[in-house]
């Protein structure tokens, strides 16, 4: 079958590998149709995620049809269409139990601090990821879901991760009726935050970012006002100023390791690995948001440190709350609000590309070319 | 409560309290009281090792199901099992990872020569697809390698010219 195949930093490309197997009774095999490439699948692309190792596929956003399914399997058939959430999730361990689905205990045995994860090194698991004609769904019981027929299948494959992770950004923070919610970040995740801030009753939401057709996008798509951080010498004196020198009620960090904007962060972070990556869009948040605000990570950082400073959270009372999104929790509220028509989820997706051309398809969203957003893979198999 | 009251009956106001609404993990944790069975949980059917899986020293056993692909081999999979030796919290752990990871890079090109296969770096990069929307930047990059190489080259090289010219000139002092 056709895979995407990584060979090492910035190079990518799509190869023939074996077939996967079904290596566990509740596994199900799953023909791929669509599967989109995560900003959190830069920072693999770019060798910043210990345990990337060569030959592996990445890919934790997909959707397609069951083609197999183990003996133990109860809630699937052979042929039923699926989405799958980006985390391998038992259902039975204490974290599943209790609905952390993002921190389950028996899918990564790499790691203890992170759940498995699909295609995301062997730092969550070394499982091979959708970015390829078929693939390996370990637990298909619990995290798979059923598309629903009115379902439109570009909607379904954004419901694996980006809506998800976007949402409980937003949800993690808190948000009050009429709080001011300041979003780091106009990728694909700030942008779901961004229009899921509403949705909790934010009364002004902000989106700080430096990349201007990406805030120009956010804009228009979540209703918020957009600053580009490039035009400003400081932004928290420019949030403390633009909250009445109060600070944002709420920040949300949705860039992660690869932070633009501060120097010392980029060096230390990006070029030197002298921390788990730059800390720019957290240091932010912290300084910008009120004295007992709420500040919430979904951002992507490496396992080691970051500079952030650690004394403010403790001088402003700060509440810092963070996970990998747990989204099979989320999917039925979810699924309510795309059918409601709240929430258009496919529009961020701006490029399809074939699964052969996926070197250029990676190099395109890394490099932010030709104005992408979200690029979304489509296997042969899926064009026939 | 009750039954832990009795088992705390001895210390003055214990879980006087205690509320059970003030759980700062909601809405993200239904909390059930499990956390304190710790790994007692019924675990799944295990999943057959048949390659080689590592497993962090945080915990007492593989889970019950892993990913199998690129299992440790060559000498990034030694740099890896020796990684491995050291808890998640030390770099003793995470750093030599990304030296396998690099290590493995070059074990990756050797692993493509060896099958006959020469691999189309520029591809890989996507150069294409910069040459498609980022003509001019390509171009700069390719510029400004150029040069650096070029200048790096003719440095070296007159180095190496010096160096022959000044030991010719102090030669009769041997």
């Amino acid at each position: 079958m056709l895979a995407m195949n990584y060979r090492g930093p910035y190079r990518v490309r799509a190869d023939q590998k074996p077939m996967p197997e079904i290596l566990h009774p509740s596994d199900a095999i799953v023909r791929v149709t669509r599967a989109c490439i995560c900003g959190s699948d830069l920072h693999l692309y770019h060798g910043l995620v210990p345990d990337t190792r060569v030959g592996t596929t990445f890919g934790h956003e997909f959707v397609g049809v069951v083609e197999e399914v183990g003996p133990s399997v109860e809630t699937l058939k052979v042929g039923d269409t699926v989405l799958v959430p980006f985390n391998v999730a038992c259902g039975k361990c204490a974290f599943c139990k209790q609905g952390l689905f993002g921190n389950c205990h028996e899918s990564n045995p790499q790691a203890t601090a992170v759940g498995g994860i699909f295609g995301y090194s062997h730092t969550a698991g070394g499982y091979d990821g959708g970015q390829a004609e078929y693939v390996r769904v370990p637990y298909a019981d619990v995290g798979p879901t059923i598309i629903p027929d009115w379902m439109d299948h570009d909607d379904a494959v954004l419901l694996t991760d980006v809506f998800p992770t976007g949402y409980q950004a937003a949800e993690m923070g808190g948000i009050k009726p009429g709080d001011t919610v300041v979003v780091f970040g106009a990728g694909p995740v700030g942008i779901m935050a961004a229009k899921s801030a509403w949705l909790f009753g934010a009364g002004r939401v902000i989106v700080i970012d430096h990349v201007e057709y990406r805030l120009e996008f956010v804009k228009n798509y979540a209703q918020c006002e957009v600053y580009n951080f490039r035009s400003m010498r400081d932004p928290v004196l420019f949030l403390k100023k633009a909250t009445d020198w109060f600070g944002a009620d709420v920040c949300i960090d949705a860039v992660g390791s690869e932070a633009s904007g501060s120097a010392l962060q980029t060096i230390t972070g990006k070029k030197l690995m002298l921390q788990a990556g730059s800390a720019t869009a957290l240091h932010w948040a912290i300084n910008s948001v009120k004295k007992g605000g709420i500040v919430s990570i979904v951002g992507v950082y490496g396992p080691t440190d970051n500079l952030i400073p650690i004394g403010n959270v403790v001088n402003k009372g700060i509440t810092i709350r963070a996970n990998q999104t747990s989204v099979k929790r989320l999917l039925p509220k979810l699924i309510d609000h795309i059918q409601a028509g709240r929430v258009d989820p496919k529009a961020i997706i701006t490029h399809r590309v074939p699964l052969e051309e996926v070197s250029d398809a990676y190099h395109i969203f890394s490099a932010k070319l030709d104005n992408c957003i979200k690029p979304i893979l489509i296997p042969p198999s899926a064009r026939k | 409560m009750e039954n832990k009251a009795n088992d705390y009956a001895h210390i003055n106001g214990w879980g006087i309290d205690a509320d059970p609404r003030n759980e700062p993990t909601y809405p993200l944790k239904n909390w059930t009281g499990d956390d304190h069975k710790r790994l007692n949980w019924e675990r799944p059917p295990l999943q057959p090792v048949t390659v080689e899986v590592l497993h962090s020293n945080e915990r007492p056993n593989l889970t019950a199901v892993f990913g199998t692909s690129s299992p440790p081999s060559g000498l990034s999979g030694v740099i890896r099992r020796y990684a491995f030796t050291f808890s998640e919290s030390e770099y003793g752990h995470w750093l030599p990872l990304l030296i396998a990871d690099r290590v493995n890079v070059v074990e990756g090109i050797l692993d493509d020569l060896t099958r006959g296969h020469i691999p189309n770096i520029f591809a890989e990069k996507g150069w294409k697809a910069d040459w498609q929307h980022n003509r001019a930047g390509l171009v700069k990059n390719v510029l400004v390698t150029a040069v650096i190489a070029t200048t790096v080259v003719a440095l070296l090289s007159r180095n190496k010219t010096n160096r022959k010219r000044i030991a010719n000139k102090w030669r009769w002092l041997t």
